[in-house]
């Protein structure tokens, strides 16, 4: 096995921005608007870097798909200790059109030309919420997936993954190569050190287009509109608990 | 709690201007101009680097550090981890050698969560800057290796309760006995004072008045467990006030010849040249301290309604913060061509003069009209902006009053004009 870890991050707006929908409505402004690494994308990034230097694997290699501002997500993933970096370049519409099928399918072609042994992900992106890459990815490749991983350990050439399920934590083992989504408590994210910054220049990031693995990234899904949500509409104040229920009847509620 | 959503809302909504990808993109394309106010790459990541660090770790624990006055370690410890301190140290000796631009980038970023923290950070450059620009081999070895190899902090030992501005008129004495040195006097308003694990000594070795300044003064470094060292209290300030300050008394101090910087009578040159790279810094630090006013002040104004609109709709507030805009902007102008200057192995004397008075003086101003805008509320404790009133005063004093700064500019220009 190649010790290899293949890690996907995505650049999204940053969670403390605040977002405006386009005023035709076809999607969100994102020019001059701050970007940065998905927070679930920095958690898959800390956990293989954490694998590395427990030596539980040799490489961690970091992917993004997108323009050229991608690198920049790339570069701070090798800061924070990735050795090397794709980047899968995908531009104008079709960026635009870009979704988990189409990730999924690129980065299922990588793991098999990577020899990976575990592709780690998110679980999901915070500017679409999807949760579907990591489960689509593992189902393209036939591997077993360990998503919302709260907690992973490796036992010879299993995982043991806890999940962070609504009833609680469920506990799997799983054979490898598996695909693994990153849930939050999964680890605290390190800064990159500045001499790190520096060192992460001379690592490498590979250039490639969706074409070179085989991979069609036509969608299958149109954006029809875009809405904020709507605005919180004023409540009424009531004098009595009798009026409370009188107005609760009248609205249907009760 | 209303303190933590203010908090919260002005770091969170960061009301910076970012370049927008066209223009980068545009900008990328554009060497033909010659001037670039452009960022590298490897700049940007810094500075985001720096920005995070003082977001998240700096900005909230400021308060209660600046409450209590205590030193703050585990910050100070953080930063030097993630490589953010004694950047100016070279390669060889283990440092990044950074350039004094890329370190003042960093140093706005950290004023921002807190000029306290920062001035203690910033005072281990002021302490190595002698050293870097004038130790030997061994000197610079020893006493800049060591700041790598653990958070070691240092200190510039030059100030005294009688001799401020006037550095030529300092009494610390040092009479060469064999092969040592011994050193009596008093210093005063020492950052880091409580806290170095060497100074850089300013002192007199030649008795006769006649002795030209150039001559009269010797530089040392001083390890700060020297015997007859005696360290004073910590000094309760205005504002920065988690930084440690002290007076420092020399009793028959010791110093082996080794540690004389250049050679003896060579110390006032060396103190003066240390400003040179020291005071861009100093200017980057007021401008975060500034920038820091700004955003919370429009944040507040945003959101504060009187009179039926947001306080920001009506003009005599949106023109306060027009023109602390205005001072922010060509504070950081100034800061940046003066550490660009010098980075391009140019005397940067004037324009780090410049900087270094403008920033101090705006960053008063802007910290008092952030006050204003907040209102009564400014002026009360649960809100950040009175402790950025009080933080800001002193860089109208430290690294060189504002009224020195106005004598470097006057002597530099008219040195211009000469015929």
């Amino acid at each position: 096995m190649s010790g290899r870890v293949l890690v996907g991050v995505k650049r999204v707006i940053d969670y403390a921005v605040k977002i405006r929908v386009k005023p035709d409505n076809s999607c969100v402004v994102t020019d001059g608007v701050k970007h940065s690494m998905n927070p679930f994308c920095e958690i898959a990034v800390e956990e293989a870097v954490k694998m590395k230097e427990k030596k539980l694997i040799k490489e961690v290699v970091v992917v993004s798909c997108g323009p050229q501002q991608a690198m920049e997500t790339i570069r701070t993933a090798l800061a924070m200790g990735a050795d090397r970096g794709i980047h899968v370049e995908v531009t104008g519409k079709d960026y635009e059109n870009l979704g988990p099928l189409q990730v999924s399918k690129i980065m299922a072609a990588l793991a098999k030309k990577e020899d990976a042994l575990l592709v780690i992900l998110g679980k999901q992106a915070i500017d679409d919420d999807c949760n579907q890459t990591g489960q689509m990815t593992a189902a393209l490749l036939d591997w077993p997936q360990g998503t919302f991983a709260s907690e992973l350990s490796m036992e010879g050439d299993k995982i043991k993954v806890v999940r962070e399920i609504d009833g609680g934590l469920e506990t799997i083992k799983i054979n490898t190569p598996a695909v693994i989504t990153a849930d939050l408590r999964l680890n605290t994210p390190r800064y990159a050190t500045l001499p790190n910054i520096m060192k992460a220049k001379k690592k490498k990031i590979a250039n490639m287009k969706p074409a070179d693995l085989g991979v069609d990234i036509t969608s299958r899904l149109e954006v029809l509109r875009v809405d904020e949500p709507a605005q919180r509409e004023a409540g009424v104040k009531v004098e009595t608990v009798d009026d409370l229920i009188a107005r609760l009847k009248e609205a249907g509620r009760i | 709690m209303l303190l933590n959503k203010f908090l919260k809302a002005s770091v969170r909504s960061g009301i910076r201007l970012q370049t927008s990808a066209a223009a980068s993109a545009a900008a990328s394309n554009n060497t033909s101009l010659g001037f670039s106010f452009e960022l590298s790459e490897q700049q940007k990541e810094f500075q985001q680097l720096a920005r995070k660090f003082a977001r998240e770790e700096i900005v909230p624990a400021a308060a209660e550090y600046d409450r209590s006055g205590e030193y703050p370690v585990p910050i100070i410890k953080k930063a030097w981890d993630l490589g953010l301190i004694n950047g100016h140290i070279p390669q060889e000796y283990g440092g990044m050698g950074l350039t004094i631009f890329d370190n003042c980038l960093i140093t706005e970023e950290l004023a921002y969560g807190c000029t306290g923290i920062q001035t203690a950070i910033e005072a281990n450059s002021l302490g190595q800057m002698p050293v870097i620009i004038a130790g030997n081999e061994a000197q610079k070895s020893k006493y800049l290796g060591r700041m790598m190899e653990e958070p070691l902090m240092c200190a510039y030992c030059v100030t005294e309760p009688g001799a401020g501005s006037d550095v030529a008129s300092l009494k610390t004495r040092a009479v060469k006995v064999g092969d040592e040195y011994v050193v009596n006097g008093q210093k005063m308003w020492i950052t880091n004072g409580g806290k170095a694990n060497w100074y850089f000594l300013l002192a007199r070795s030649n008795p006769d008045p006649k002795c030209p300044t150039s001559k009269a003064f010797t530089g040392f470094i001083v390890e700060a467990d020297t015997p007859g060292i005696i360290v004073g209290r910590k000094e309760i300030n205005m504002g920065q006030r988690c930084s440690d300050t002290r007076g420092i008394t020399f009793e028959d101090v010791r110093i082996p010849k080794e540690n004389v910087l250049i050679g003896e009578g060579s110390g006032f040159k060396i103190a003066m040249g240390a400003f040179d790279n020291t005071r861009p810094p100093v200017a980057a630090g007021a401008t975060g301290l500034a920038q820091r006013a700004l955003d919370e002040a429009t944040n507040y104004a945003m959101e504060r309604k009187t009179f039926g609109k947001v306080i920001a709709e009506h003009q005599a507030v949106s023109f306060i913060l027009a023109e602390m805009a205005m001072k922010v902007e060509l504070a950081r102008m100034a800061y940046q061509r003066s550490a660009w200057e010098v980075d391009q192995g140019r005397r940067n004397t004037y324009y780090a003069s410049i900087a270094k008075a403008f920033a101090g003086d705006i960053a008063n101003q802007v910290a008092s009209d952030a006050v204003q805008v907040f209102g009564g509320n400014g002026f009360n404790s649960e809100y950040p902006v009175e402790k950025l009133m009080r933080d800001a005063k002193i860089y109208q004093i430290y690294e060189g009053t504002a009224q020195i700064q106005r004598m470097i500019i006057a002597r530099e220009l008219l040195g211009k004009y000469k015929k």
